[in-house]
């Protein structure tokens, strides 16, 4: 194994080199490798940003049922902007739209601390109904087998499904809060079922999910008519 | 084994990939194979991620060994390594978004796997380019096979699926350890088991022949 080790006599010490070639030789490798990166980050730069809206595309269809496309807009102090237009910075609505151009419901980003990282998942409202629709996880680090079936799970899934999120008489929040329970034990409006072995990982989904949902929906809630096509 | 002016044969090849296997002989690069084989998807981009960064640093190391300075060779190599890292780095989040986030840290983490600054030391700062790439590849590949055969035993016992298309049927009630971290130590010390039952059994049949045909004198 050690062959390929020199063998035999010590090799005599050797004349150390010049500074100065040390710091040519790192310099030009360095500049060899800065070029590489350079050209491959410009080269994959396009396609990155393809996959990363193609993934969100497909999770805002996912969670607005009977949506066939969608666009995003920024919820300002003046109203629901489209995003190319927007000036100031503010929470994303994705706007999703079924075959004839009807609006059918809004894809909104929420994200909470999970068991090992950040969960960041968006999920779906439909303002007709008041409810959501579906959650599409988009980022999570939970453990494989156990956390992660917040993704996997159907039941933890479906359970969000015409979830009840309806706004109270004064329209500040939520009329019934969202929050997980013990497994099996759902039976008010807004209570989801946690899932058994993965306890920490749904209920930051719920918290987040509130959250993100009483903040939001009110500051909304004036604004759907507006989300209606026009072109 | 292999002086410096042996000529290139089969055995600079089969040899990381049996005799010298750089996970299941050398125990190198130990926190890839038990981090990310939980599948075999992700267990074999990672073995294709790092055979790629290997032949492809291996080779400019070799073009460039005449012209690095020993102080300095270390540096070097960690920086040429680290670019090859770079760029897979990005190519696979031009590929597959998903795949990149199962594969978390562990493509950076790919610089500091000692498999590969080995292979600069022992082999690709002595040898000509030709060499070093069928070594490299041959390494590089022994390494995806032993990725491949933790994260095919651990898909398969602990989600019952096989490459995501189940296999074990309903009934089967998965094993979640193994996908876990203490699964990836459990198969790898299968492995290990087997291989070194098997080289006990071969040592001691060749040892039996020898003294069979000593006798037979």
């Amino acid at each position: 194994m050690s062959a390929e080790q020199p063998t035999g006599q010590p090799p005599q010490p050797p004349a150390p080199t010049p500074s100065a070639r040390l710091i040519a030789t790192l310099g030009g490798i360095a500049l060899v490798a800065g070029v590489l990166v350079v050209s491959v980050v410009e080269w994959t730069r396009p396609m990155i940003e393809a996959n990363r809206a193609q993934a969100l595309q497909e999770a805002v269809l996912a969670v607005v049922p009977d949506a066939v496309e969608s666009r995003a807009f920024v919820l300002t102090d003046t109203g629901l902007v489209p995003a190319e237009q927007a000036q100031a910075d503010g929470p994303l609505v994705h706007a999703g739209y079924d075959a004839q151009g009807r609006f059918t419901g809004a894809a909104l980003e929420a994200s909470g601390r999970g068991y090992a990282d950040v969960i960041r998942f968006l999920y779906g409202y439909d303002p007709e109904c008041q409810c959501i629709l579906g959650i599409s996880v988009l980022q999570s680090q939970e453990t494989p087998g156990l956390g992660d079936r917040i993704e996997t799970d159907p039941d933890f899934q479906a359970s969000f499904e015409g979830l009840d999120a309806s706004l109270n008489e004064q329209g500040t929040g939520l009329a019934h809060p969202i929050r997980a329970v013990e497994p099996g034990e759902s039976d008010a409006p807004g209570e989801i079922d946690a899932i058994t072995g993965a306890t920490v990982s749904s209920e930051a989904v719920v918290d987040a999910l509130h959250d993100s949902a009483d903040d939001l929906l009110p500051r909304l809630a004036p604004h759907w008519s507006s989300l209606e096509r026009s072109e | 084994m292999a002086g410096e002016r042996e000529p290139i044969s089969m055995d600079t090849f089969l040899r990381g990939i049996w005799r010298e296997n750089p996970v299941f002989v050398m125990l190198l690069g130990m926190c890839p194979v038990l981090a990310v084989t939980n599948t075999t998807a992700n267990a074999l981009a990672m073995g294709l991620a790092t055979t790629f960064v290997l032949v492809c640093s291996m080779a400019l190391i070799s073009v460039l060994r005449d012209l690095i300075p020993k102080e300095v060779r270390i540096a070097s190599f960690i920086v040429i390594i680290a670019t090859f890292v770079t760029i897979v780095d990005y190519a696979i989040q031009a590929i597959s978004l998903e795949l990149y986030s199962a594969l978390g840290a562990f493509i950076q983490l790919i610089v500091v796997n000692c498999m590969i600054l080995g292979r600069a030391e022992a082999f690709a700062s002595r040898q000509p380019l030709l060499k070093t790439l069928v070594n490299s590849l041959g390494v590089g590949l022994g390494f995806t096979l032993a990725l491949l055969c933790l994260g095919s035993v651990r898909e398969l016992l602990g989600a019952g699926e096989l490459l995501g298309v189940p296999v074990l049927g309903e009934a089967f009630q998965p094993w979640v350890v193994m996908l876990l971290p203490p699964g990836g130590f459990f198969v790898l010390a299968g492995w290990l088991l087997l291989f070194a039952w098997i080289k006990e059994r071969r040592d001691h049949r060749a040892k039996t022949a020898k003294e069979a045909t000593a006798d037979g004198r």
